[in-house]
C-alpha cells in the first residue's frame, strides 16, 4: 500500500517539477536578457567619461557586473546572497543571518502572540452570541483595512514610552496575524454540520465535550490555512515595523539602508534572504500540518 | 478617575444590553445585527476617550477621539490629496493594471498544461513572499510619485488572483466538459460560455484579497519615498513630528477607502455570481 | 426489411490504462443498432455500458475495432451534430435560465437568433416545461432540470439520443412518470435512442431492444429483441409478456455474474 503511494507521490513531483524547473529556467534567462538594457545607461556614461570602446560583449557583460546597477544579475544577487550568509560569522553586523534572526524573532513571537489570543478569542465568539455578534462583524471588516498603516505609529508611540527592539515589532507581527486566524477558526468550529452536533445531543454531551471532541478536531485544516497566511502576515508585520525609526538591524533595516545609500545588491539580496525566509516558515507550517491531519485520518 | 470609573460602568451596561439583545427573541433581525457590533463599537470609542483624559495620558502619545474627530475635520483638504495620491492614482491603477495582467495570463496559463503545471507553484510560492520588499526597488525604477506606488501594488496584487483565477478555470467537471465536446464547441467557445462564468466565484474571491493587498501596497510603498502627497507620507512624517492625531485620521481614511473598496467588489460579485450557493443562503 | 443499421460496432475493444494497472472496459463487442430503435444497455458497474455510449458519442476512443454512426466515425458524427447526450446529472448552468440553457448548443452551432427562439420554445413545449423558460435552475425540482437537460439535447435536431442513466437521481414516482413522457417523445420524434440504465424494468419498459452486458472484461452477454408493442400504458409492466422478458434480462445478468 505505501509503495504505490510512494509511486504516485514520485510521479505527481516529477510531473510538476520539470516544468517548474523550465519556468525557473525561462525566468532567470529572462532576468539576464533585461539587465542589458536596464544598466545600459550607465555602461555608456562611463564610456562616454573614459573617452574608450568596447565591444558588444564587453558590453553585455558590463551591464552584468556593475557595482551599482539598476537591475543586479542573477549571479550578482547569488553572490551576495552567499557572501552575507553561508561565507561570513553569523555574529557579523553584515550578515544577512544576523538581520534574518532579529526579523525572525519578533515574527516568531508575534505569530505566537497573534495565534493564541486568536484561537482565545475564535472560541469566544463561537461559544457566545453576544460576543459573536459584536465582535465578529468587526474582526472581518478590519480585514480590509491596511492595518499596516498603524505600524509607524505603534512604533514610535512605545520607543516613546520606553519600549523598543523586538517587542514593537512582535506586536505588529501579532496584529497581522490575529484576524486571519480569528476568521478561519470561527469558520473551522462551526465547520461540523447539523447532523454531527445533532449527534453529540444524543449522547448529552456537555458544550466543552463536543469543543474537544468534534470541533476543535473538524477545525484543523481551516487552523492551517489561517497559520500559514498569518506567519506570512506576521513577517511583513516586522519587516514593515523596521522602517518607521530606522532601525540598524533586522531585514526591512537593510532594504531601508539600502534604499538610502543606493545599495541595489544589497536590497536585492535582502529581498530574497526575506522572501526565503517566507518560504520556509509557510514551509515549516506545511510539513506540521500534513503530520497533524494524517495522524487524525484526514486524506491527504 | 471618576472618568475611568464611568468608563468601566458604561462597559458594564453596554455588555449587558448587547448580551440581553443577542440572546433575546429579535437577534435574528437585521436591525439587532447591525446594532449590536454598533454598540460594542461606540463603547470602545467612548471608553477610549474617558480613559485616555481619566487617566491623563498625553494627548501626544494618545489621542482621544474627539480630539481625531476635530483634526479630521479641519484637514479635510489635506486628507483628499492624500486619498487622490494613493488611493486614487496608486493603488486604484496598479489595481485594475495587475488584476487584468493576472487575468490574461490565467487564460494563456489554462491553455498550455505544462505552463500551468510549471507556472502555479511558482505563483502560488510568490503569492506568499513579502512583496512589499520589492518596493525600494520599484521607487528606484519609477521614481517618486505614483508610478512607482502602481507598481508595487501591480506585483502584489498579481500572484494572488492568478492563482484564484486559474484554480477557478479549472473548477468545471469533466461531465460539463464532455457536454461541450459533443456539441463540437471550439477552445474558445468553451472558455466564453462555460469556464468564465465558471470561474467567476474564484476570481471575485482573488479580486476581494487583492482590494486589501492594494491598500497596503500603495501606502507602505510611500514609506520608501514619496512627494510630500499622500498618506502613507503623511502618516510617517507626521509620526516623525509626533502629531499622532493626524496619523489617527490618516488611519480613518485608510479604514473608510479600504472598506469601501471591499464593498464595491462584494457588491459586484453579488451582481455576477448571483447564482452560486453562497450567495443565495 | 431492415434498413442499413444507424450505429454499427465491430470487434471493439477498450482497454483503460489506470493507475491500478489496465482495465479492459470493452472486449469484442459487436452491436447493430438500426434506424427508430430504442435500444437499453443494462448491466452491474463496470460491465462497459457507459464506455460503450461513450464511444458512441466519440467521447472515448477504442484501441481495436470499428465503430460507425450515420455511415462516418464517431468524430465525424459529433461535427455533423449526429446526436444529442444526457448525462447524469442535469448539468444545467445556474448563471444561466432554462430557456438560456436550452440555447446554449444553439448558439454554439451557429443558428439565428429568431431560430434558437422557435427552437427553444418548441423542445420545451416537447417536455412540458411551457412557462419555465426565465426560471434559474436551482428554482425546479430535479426531475424538471432532467427535462430541461433532454430538452437541451433535442434542440437541435440530432437523429441520435444518448442518456447515461438519466433518471438515476430521481424518486420512482418522478421516474415513472418521466418514462411515460420520454415513450411518448420518442413516438413523436422517431429518434434512435440509446439509453443506460440499472434498473431492469425500466429496460424492459422502455425499449425496442436491450443489451445486457457483464463486466469484467466488459462484454455483450445477451441482446433481447422486445416483442412488446410500440405503444405501452405502464400497465404493462404486470403482463405476463414483460416479466418474461425481465426474467431473460436478469438471467442474463446473473449468467454474466456467475462468469466473472
Amino acid at each position: 500500500m505505501g509503495c504505490v503511494q510512494g509511486m504516485m507521490m514520485r510521479k505527481a513531483l516529477q510531473q510538476s517539477l520539470v516544468p517548474v524547473l523550465a519556468v525557473i529556467a525561462v525566468i532567470v534567462a529572462i532576468w539576464y536578457i533585461a539587465c542589458v538594457p536596464m544598466n545600459s545607461a550607465w555602461t555608456a556614461q562611463q564610456l562616454e567619461r573614459s573617452g574608450g570602446t568596447m565591444t558588444v560583449t564587453e558590453h553585455i557583460a558590463d551591464t552584468w557586473s556593475q557595482e551599482r546597477p539598476r537591475l543586479p544579475s542573477p549571479h550578482q544577487v547569488g553572490a551576495e546572497l552567499w557572501k552575507s550568509t553561508i561565507a561570513m560569522k553569523p555574529s557579523s553586523k553584515r550578515s544577512l543571518i544576523y538581520h534574518g534572526k532579529i526579523t525572525l524573532t519578533a515574527t516568531m513571537l508575534g505569530f505566537a502572540i497573534g495565534t493564541g489570543l486568536g484561537i482565545l478569542l475564535a472560541v469566544g465568539i463561537v461559544h457566545s452570541r453576544a460576543m459573536d455578534m459584536s465582535v465578529m462583524p468587526w474582526a472581518i471588516v478590519s480585514q480590509t483595512i491596511p492595518i499596516i498603516a498603524i505600524a509607524p505609529m505603534i512604533i514610535v508611540v512605545l520607543y516613546s514610552i520606553g519600549v523598543q527592539g523586538t517587542l514593537p515589532k512582535a506586536i505588529i507581527s501579532a496584529y497581522l496575524s490575529f484576524f486571519p486566524v480569528v476568521v478561519g477558526m470561527v469558520k473551522g468550529l462551526r465547520s461540523p454540520d447539523a447532523m454531527q452536533l445533532d449527534l453529540l445531543q444524543t449522547y448529552h454531551a456537555s458544550k466543552s465535550q463536543s469543543f474537544w471532541k468534534l470541533r476543535l478536531p473538524a477545525s484543523m485544516p481551516y487552523l492551517f490555512t489561517s497559520l500559514k497566511i498569518g506567519v506570512a502576515a506576521s513577517l511583513v508585520g516586522a519587516i514593515v515595523g523596521e522602517l518607521p525609526t530606522g532601525a540598524v538591524r533586522g531585514l526591512g533595516a537593510r532594504l531601508l539602508s539600502g534604499s538610502y545609500y543606493g545599495q541595489t545588491v544589497q536590497i536585492w539580496s535582502a529581498l530574497f534572504a526575506a522572501a526565503l525566509l517566507a518560504a520556509a516558515l509557510v514551509a515549516i507550517i506545511s510539513l506540521i500540518e500534513r503530520i497533524v491531519l494524517k495522524r487524525m485520518g484526514v486524506a491527504a | 478617575m471618576m472618568l475611568v470609573i464611568l468608563a468601566l460602568l458604561i462597559w458594564v451596561v453596554a455588555t449587558a444590553g448587547n448580551v440581553w439583545l443577542a440572546n433575546s427573541v429579535y437577534a435574528h433581525s437585521r436591525t439587532i445585527k447591525l446594532l449590536v457590533p454598533a454598540i460594542f463599537g461606540l463603547t470602545l470609542l467612548v471608553m477610549w476617550e474617558l480613559i485616555v483624559r481619566g487617566l491623563e495620558i498625553s494627548f501626544v502619545i494618545l489621542p482621544p477621539p474627539s480630539m481625531i474627530a476635530s483634526r479630521f475635520a479641519s484637514s479635510i483638504p489635506i486628507l483628499w490629496a492624500d486619498f487622490v495620491q494613493t488611493f486614487l492614482k496608486g493603488a486604484l491603477s496598479g489595481y485594475i493594471i495587475g488584476c487584468g495582467a493576472a487575468f490574461v495570463l490565467a487564460v494563456i496559463v489554462d491553455r498550455y498544461d505544462f505552463l500551468r503545471r510549471g507556472l502555479l507553484p511558482v505563483g502560488n510560492f510568490m503569492a506568499a513572499l513579502p512583496i512589499v520588499g520589492t518596493a525600494p526597488i520599484l521607487v528606484m525604477w519609477f521614481g517618486f510619485d505614483w508610478q512607482s506606488k502602481a507598481a508595487v501594488v501591480v506585483v502584489m496584487v498579481f500572484f494572488p488572483v492568478l492563482v484564484n483565477t486559474v484554480a477557478g478555470l479549472r473548477d468545471t467537471s469533466d461531465m460539463q466538459r464532455d457536454l461541450m465536446r459533443t456539441y463540437g464547441a471550439s477552445y474558445s467557445q468553451t472558455l466564453i460560455k462555460l469556464r468564465i462564468p465558471a470561474a467567476m466565484p474564484f476570481i471575485f474571491n482573488g479580486l476581494k484579497i487583492a482590494t486589501t493587498l492594494a491598500l497596503i501596497g500603495a501606502i507602505v510603498a510611500e514609506f520608501f519615498g514619496s512627494p510630500t502627497v499622500g498618506m502613507g507620507f503623511r502618516i510617517s512624517t507626521s509620526v516623525g513630528q509626533l502629531a499622532l492625531d493626524m496619523v489617527w485620521a490618516e488611519i480613518v481614511v485608510a479604514a473608510i477607502a479600504g472598506s469601501a473598496f471591499y464593498g464595491a467588489i462584494a457588491l459586484i460579485e453579488k451582481g455576477v455570481t448571483f447564482w452560486h450557493p453562497s450567495q443565495r443562503t | 426489411m431492415t434498413p442499413c443499421p444507424t450505429i454499427t460496432a465491430r470487434n471493439l475493444d477498450l482497454t483503460f490504462e489506470t493507475n491500478d494497472g489496465p482495465v479492459h472496459a470493452l472486449k469484442d463487442v459487436a452491436l447493430d443498432i438500426n434506424k427508430g430503435d430504442f435500444v437499453s444497455f443494462i448491466g452491474p458497474s463496470g460491465c462497459g455500458k457507459t464506455t460503450f455510449l461513450r464511444c458512441i458519442a466519440g467521447l472515448e476512443t477504442p484501441t481495436a475495432g470499428e465503430i460507425s454512426v450515420n455511415g462516418m466515425s464517431p468524430e465525424d458524427a459529433r461535427r455533423a451534430r449526429a446526436y444529442g447526450y444526457v448525462f447524469q446529472a442535469a448539468g444545467l448552468y445556474p448563471w444561466r435560465t432554462i430557456g438560456g440553457n436550452i440555447r446554449l448548443p444553439l448558439e454554439i452551432m451557429g443558428f439565428s437568433k429568431t431560430e434558437q427562439t422557435e427552437r427553444m420554445k418548441r423542445v420545451m413545449n416537447l417536455v412540458d416545461l411551457d412557462g419555465f423558460e426565465r426560471k434559474f435552475p436551482w428554482q425546479l425540482s430535479g426531475g424538471m432540470q432532467q427535462r430541461a437537460s433532454i430538452a437541451r439535447a433535442l434542440a437541435f435536431d440530432a437523429d441520435i439520443l444518448l442518456m447515461d442513466e438519466p433518471f438515476g437521481a430521481l424518486d420512482e414516482i418522478v421516474r415513472d412518470h418521466l418514462n411515460e413522457q420520454l415513450l411518448h417523445l420518442w413516438a413523436q420524434t422517431n429518434k434512435t435512442i440509446g439509453f443506460v440504465t440499472h434498473s431492469i424494468p425500466e429496460a424492459v419498459y422502455l425499449s425496442t431492444k436491450i443489451v445486457v452486458m457483464s463486466p469484467r472484461p466488459g462484454r455483450i452477454t445477451d441482446v433481447i429483441d422486445s416483442p412488446l408493442p410500440r405503444e405501452r400504458p405502464l400497465e404493462i409492466r404486470d403482463s405476463a409478456a414483460f416479466i418474461e422478458i425481465a426474467q431473460r434480462v436478469r438471467d442474463g445478468l446473473r449468467a454474466g455474474h456467475d462468469d466473472a
